[in-house]
């Protein structure tokens, strides 16, 4: 049996086991054990991988099986990881983590609640470990499904507007990706024989130039619109407004990771040519995200609106990196996919446990939260501190590795496109200290927020176990950044020749 | 020599602030204020001992840079790596020798200072934190360790401004300076990628080689009419004037004032303002052989700010904020005198000079500070106007004040006029006309010093509410200690120890210049003794005759009001607003529109769908017609 099967039965026995058990606390602890459990195994995956890859294995793809499942249209459960891969799913493992203790409290249909979130989650498992790029979109449309179910149930707000706005966006996405996967399957076996979804098959033919320049668009859009891509990003802002805390947690940390990865993986690696053709007009969309996401996110007085804006900056950064198609700036789009997918998580995670306590998401009407409940206060001070890019902190290794390889090109356009983007450094100082000056320093704003309880033990595990993650690797960045640019290095070559 | 040790410099500190930082709050107070004092005491004995087996070894002509250790970090590309490690050489040395200093007199000075405040530990916890940024800074091997220690360095001077973070104008000062200082780190990054793209390389090493491929083979590309290794320059010293707080971007450093007092003498006087100096010091051998244009202005730069802060000072009540402007004021000069320096041998003067008023400066300053710290302290009031006749109550701190005002002067022996003269000769050779700016200043720098001295210690005594009385010991002992390094600090053999080239310097007394200085210093005194030594209405007068300047000074240019009109009009109102806004009602509203004329066509033709088989048949034999009569009329 292949070694990444496990990462799909962990949440399907989790999944069994909540069906099975009755009350809240037993369904809250069997989701717990089966995250942790998912997340020991994460570990051992990389542990596995490096050491598969000390012992002098150098394939492309480790742990590779395939089994053919639709046979008429030659459609495979094939699975297989890289560093990339690898990378993506220990952020997951560790968001859905955080998740799980971060939804400790909800009471209205705890069950139904808890195997939504882990359908999602599996989706998103699903997605990172396929090879096969049908069963990539399965997965990939198992993920978008329960986020309807979850925002438009357990929301808040105007729920079910943002549910509808955010899954009809997110399926048109999809519907035009799908286009453009068929596209890539017609056109998979040029000397004829059979076709394929495969995705290293596919990437071992030559597409013609203008069959590629005609699909590349719905291929990168596809993605795109998931990864935020201006200004395809509305669905967003909204989304993320109305969800429960743990599915805006997956969501901005885990789902919209499922673009830049989808970009990369597709987009860029199997439509070389019409990638470098059509890179301009994207380099230019995503530079617009990441300044226009971050002046968006200054005028905002809603803390969520402010992360989903902040969003917006940080997830075109990684389009705009992995557009520049080179091995640094590549590496930096996959530090900032897991940088960002840790910090977002843990930005909504406390904006969830603020929000539980003041009954209140609005700036202006908090104050001089740091006296009250200091914990969740410093956590969010070193939440902003990574967005903003701090040394020592997740956020820097990967904006610096993106801003040195955006600058490797030495034309103009991408000269000018780096500087603006690296301007987003200082609006981000901007927004961040505007939010922590107004919401957590200065003096107590209500009386009733002195009565106001610190951190209880679920909600420091979830948020320790991100800030701990999110430290690590802006303190010890050299071990994730070999991990992904060993795995870059034959990919880029393709890309670039 | 091993110096492996040294990594100890940047590994207690660190230690120290995650012990307080974590346990700090369950301990009782002052044994954080303890560990972190000791702490220090051990780090400054060990960088004293690096010092001095450092400077005792000189291995032929020139000091060695040596590099103590060395770790990857980070690596971008086969070429451009970021290594974090130990830089020892005769520039990294003294200022480990300044840093540690000051800090250790800072640490000792707040056990007194901050006794009893809500946050002690906390406090203690940032000190550790900033001394740890400061010295890497400081120590870094190459371009890139200096931004991370730099951005560091930067958020703990935001921690500690707004170290009262339930004060309001704290929190303001603290986010102004942290976005001040970051805008010009942007230029600092851009100028960063710039250099290590057309070199391929971060480390100072090979970037600072006389004869290295970087400087022998200059790029040749242009951008805009200038060399891109001017470009980048330029925009590293955009870097360096952010966090030296140089004319346009000094606004944020009066501000900073709302932070507690000690931590204005360590990193808002004596330590991290000099940063910038540092940084062009550090990067000097490829500003002077590859971009001499951008010495000049930096020249010009710190000339301006240098008198424009002066000017300023005169006329501010709060004296701290006098203190601030004089930071400025001072810095300039260090400016200047990197501008207007030359490499090696006599030619270097400027160089050493600057490096030499950043020691002097950080001594002398650090005691102005404190000894304002301790005013302060005493009468619980930051303006000048309800001061006077302190010196009766407040012996030590009087005459240690006056030590600093004398030696910030320039008045000999004490040290400023040694490091100040060296300023003023190497401008005298390079440029008379920013000769005659800094002697002007050196006047005016006397003026207003001795304005603050005069109305604090002499004057009419205001009505205080409870008699003043002296600090207590831990906080005079750190004022006596800095004293004496600010009368004896201008006969450390200097120019041997920290040249531009590493070997050692012949200076020469240049009377035609030290006399003329002298004395414009003592006019300035005169003319505060005259002003201020007594009650009189002599200085309203002067005020009157000159309002218009004079509330121009003391508004202190309108360059805040400047900034207030950039950010909060064009920033917030014309660019975040609208950009707001055009997402809610034109991206995002085109999507409801797609949304909202989907629903409205399918409700327009739902009707259709009504049961009525009556209209059913009316739709189907339509349909049949239509059909056949485009078959009849189109075939």
């Amino acid at each position: 049996m292949n070694l990444l099967l496990i990462l799909l039965i962990i949440p399907l026995l989790t999944i069994v086991g909540i069906a099975l058990v009755s009350d809240i606390t037993k369904v809250r602890w069997v989701a717990a054990i089966g995250m942790s459990a998912q997340l020991i195994f994460s570990f051992i995956l990389l542990y596995l991988f490096f050491r598969e890859r000390n012992s002098g294995n150098t394939d492309a793809m480790l742990f590779v099986s395939a089994a053919t499942w639709y046979e008429s249209f030659n459609i495979q459960l094939k699975l297989g990881v890289d560093g990339i891969s690898v990378s993506m799913i220990l952020l997951t493992s560790i968001v859905t983590f955080a998740g799980v203790f971060a939804s400790w409290q909800v009471e209205y249909l705890t069950k139904e609640f808890f195997i939504s979130l882990i359908i999602l989650a599996g989706g998103v498992f699903g997605f990172f470990i396929s090879l096969d790029l049908f069963t990539m979109f399965l997965f990939y449309e198992l993920a978008v499904i329960p986020m309807y179910l979850l925002i438009g149930i357990w929301g808040s707000g105007p729920k079910e507007y943002s549910a509808m706005k955010l899954t009809l966006m997110l399926m048109g996405g999809s519907a035009i990706l799908l286009v453009g996967l068929l596209g890539l399957y017609f056109n998979s076996a040029p000397g004829g024989g059979r076709l394929t979804f495969d995705l290293t098959e596919i990437a071992k033919i030559s597409i013609p130039l203008s069959t590629q320049l005609f699909f590349f668009p719905f291929i990168f859009i596809g993605f795109g619109v998931l990864g935020a891509l201006f200004p395809l990003h509305t669905w967003s802002p909204d989304g993320h407004a109305s969800a429960p805390t743990a599915v805006s947690m997956l969501h901005a940390g885990v789902l919209m990771k499922l673009g830049g990865y989808g970009c990369f993986r597709v987009a860029l690696y199997l439509l070389p040519e019409a990638a470098h053709s059509l890179a301009w007009i994207f380099i230019i969309l995503t530079t617009i995200s990441v300044v226009y996401g971050a002046f968006g996110a200054v005028w905002q007085k809603d803390l969520k609106y402010i992360n989903a804006y902040s969003s917006v900056s940080h997830c075109g950064l990684v389009l705009f990196a992995l557009l520049m198609m080179n091995e640094t700036a590549t590496t930096g789009a996959i530090l900032q996919m897991i940088s960002h997918g840790l910090m977002t998580a843990l930005f909504f995670a406390l904006i969830g446990m603020i929000y539980s306590r003041t009954h209140s998401r609005m700036i202006h009407e908090m104050g001089g939260l740091m006296k009250v409940i200091p914990f969740l206060s410093v956590v969010y001070v070193i939440a902003g501190l990574a967005s903003l890019g701090l040394p020592g902190l997740s956020g820097f290794v990967a904006e610096m590795t993106i801003f040195v390889g955006s600058f490797q090109h030495t034309d103009t356009f991408h000269r000018m496109a780096t500087i603006l983007a690296c301007s987003s450094i200082v609006i981000t100082a901007v927004y961040i200290l505007r939010v922590v000056g107004i919401l957590l320093l200065g003096p107590i704003k209500d009386n009733h927020f002195l009565e106001l309880k610190d951190a209880q033990w679920f909600e420091k595990l979830s948020t320790v176990t991100l800030v701990a993650s999110i430290a690590i690797i802006g303190i010890t960045p050299f071990w994730l950044s070999n991990l992904i640019h060993g795995s870059l290095t034959q990919m880029i070559h393709a890309i670039t020749n | 020599m091993d110096f492996s040790y040294t990594i100890l410099i940047l590994v207690l500190p660190f230690l120290i602030f995650l012990l307080i930082g974590s346990l700090g709050s369950r301990w009782r107070p002052h044994l954080s204020g303890l560990l972190g004092t000791s702490g220090l005491f051990i780090i400054t004995v060990l960088a004293y001992v690096t010092a001095f087996n450092y400077f005792i070894h000189r291995t032929g002509e020139a000091y060695q840079a040596i590099e103590a250790s060395q770790l990857t970090w980070l690596s971008f590309t086969d070429d451009l790596i970021i290594h974090l490690g130990i830089l020892l050489d005769p520039l990294s040395v003294m200022m480990l020798v300044v840093i540690t200093t000051v800090s250790l007199m800072v640490h000792i000075y707040s056990l007194g200072y901050m006794k009893g405040e809500a946050g002690f530990a906390r406090y203690f916890a940032f000190l550790s934190f900033f001394t740890f940024s400061m010295l890497g800074l400081v120590v870094a091997t190459n371009i890139f360790q200096m931004y991370i220690f730099w951005e560091l360095v930067g958020l703990s001077s935001y921690l500690l401004i707004g170290f009262y973070y339930e004060r309001p104008s704290a929190v303001a000062a603290a986010k102004k300076a942290f976005i001040v200082t970051r805008f010009a780190d942007l230029g600092f990054l851009i100028g960063i990628l710039i250099l290590s793209f057309n070199t391929n390389t971060f480390d100072f090493a090979r970037l600072t080689d006389q004869h290295g491929p970087v400087i022998a083979q200059p790029v040749t590309a242009m951008f805009m009419g200038l060399s891109v290794t001017t470009w980048a320059m330029l925009l590293i010293f955009m870097g360096g004037a952010g966090k030296s707080a140089m004319f346009p971007l000094h606004i944020w450093l009066p501000d900073a004032m709302e932070g507690p007092t000690p931590v204005s003498a360590l990193i808002h006087a004596a330590t991290m303002v000099v940063a910038g100096v540092y940084l062009v010091a550090r990067l000097f051998p490829i500003y002077h052989f590859s971009s001499p244009g951008s010495l000049d202005v930096i020249a010009y730069v710190g000339s301006f700010t240098s008198l424009f802060a002066a000017v300023i000072a005169c006329t501010q009540l709060d004296i701290k904020r006098v203190l601030a402007y004089s930071t400025l004021s001072q810095i300039g000069y260090m400016m200047v005198a990197l501008g207007v320096s030359g490499y090696g041998n006599e030619a270097g003067l400027g160089y050493m000079a600057s490096l030499f008023h950043l020691f002097t400066h950080a001594f002398f300053k650090a005691l102005l500070f404190l000894g304002a710290g301790s005013v302060i302290h005493a009468v619980h009031n930051n303006l000048m106007t309800e001061m006077g006749g302190l010196r009766k109550y407040m012996p030590v701190t009087h005459i240690t004040f006056l030590v600093a005002c004398i030696t910030i002067a320039g008045i000999p022996p004490f040290s400023g006029f040694f490091s100040k003269d060296e300023i003023l000769v190497a401008a005298f050779e390079h440029n008379k006309i920013i000769f005659a700016v800094q002697w002007l200043v050196a006047g005016i720098t006397a003026f207003y010093m001795f304005r603050l001295y005069f109305n604090i210690f002499w004057n009419s005594n205001p009505e205080y509410h409870h008699t003043p009385h002296e600090s207590p010991s831990t906080m005079t002992i750190p004022l006596f200690i800095l004293a004496v390094m600010s009368i004896f600090s201008g006969f450390v053999p200097f120019h041997e120890l920290v040249t531009s080239d590493g070997r050692p310097l012949a200076t020469e007394f240049h009377p035609m210049i030290a006399v003329p200085s002298v004395l414009i210093a003592l006019a300035g005194i005169g003319l505060a003794a005259a002003l201020y030594y007594r009650k009189n209405s002599r200085p309203e007068t002067i005020a009157k005759s000159l309002k218009a300047f004079y509330t121009m000074a003391y508004r202190k240019f309108y360059v805040d009001e400047v900034y207030l009109f950039v950010t909060h009009k064009v920033v917030f109102q014309l660019i975040s607003r609208p950009a707001a806004w055009f997402d809610r009602h034109i991206v995002d509203g085109t999507m409801n529109l797609i949304g909202n004329s989907t629903v409205s066509f399918s409700g327009a033709i739902k009707e259709m769908q009504s049961g009525e088989v009556q209209w059913y048949i009316w739709y189907f034999t339509s349909g049949v017609l239509l059909l056949a009569l485009m078959i009849l009329y189109l075939t």
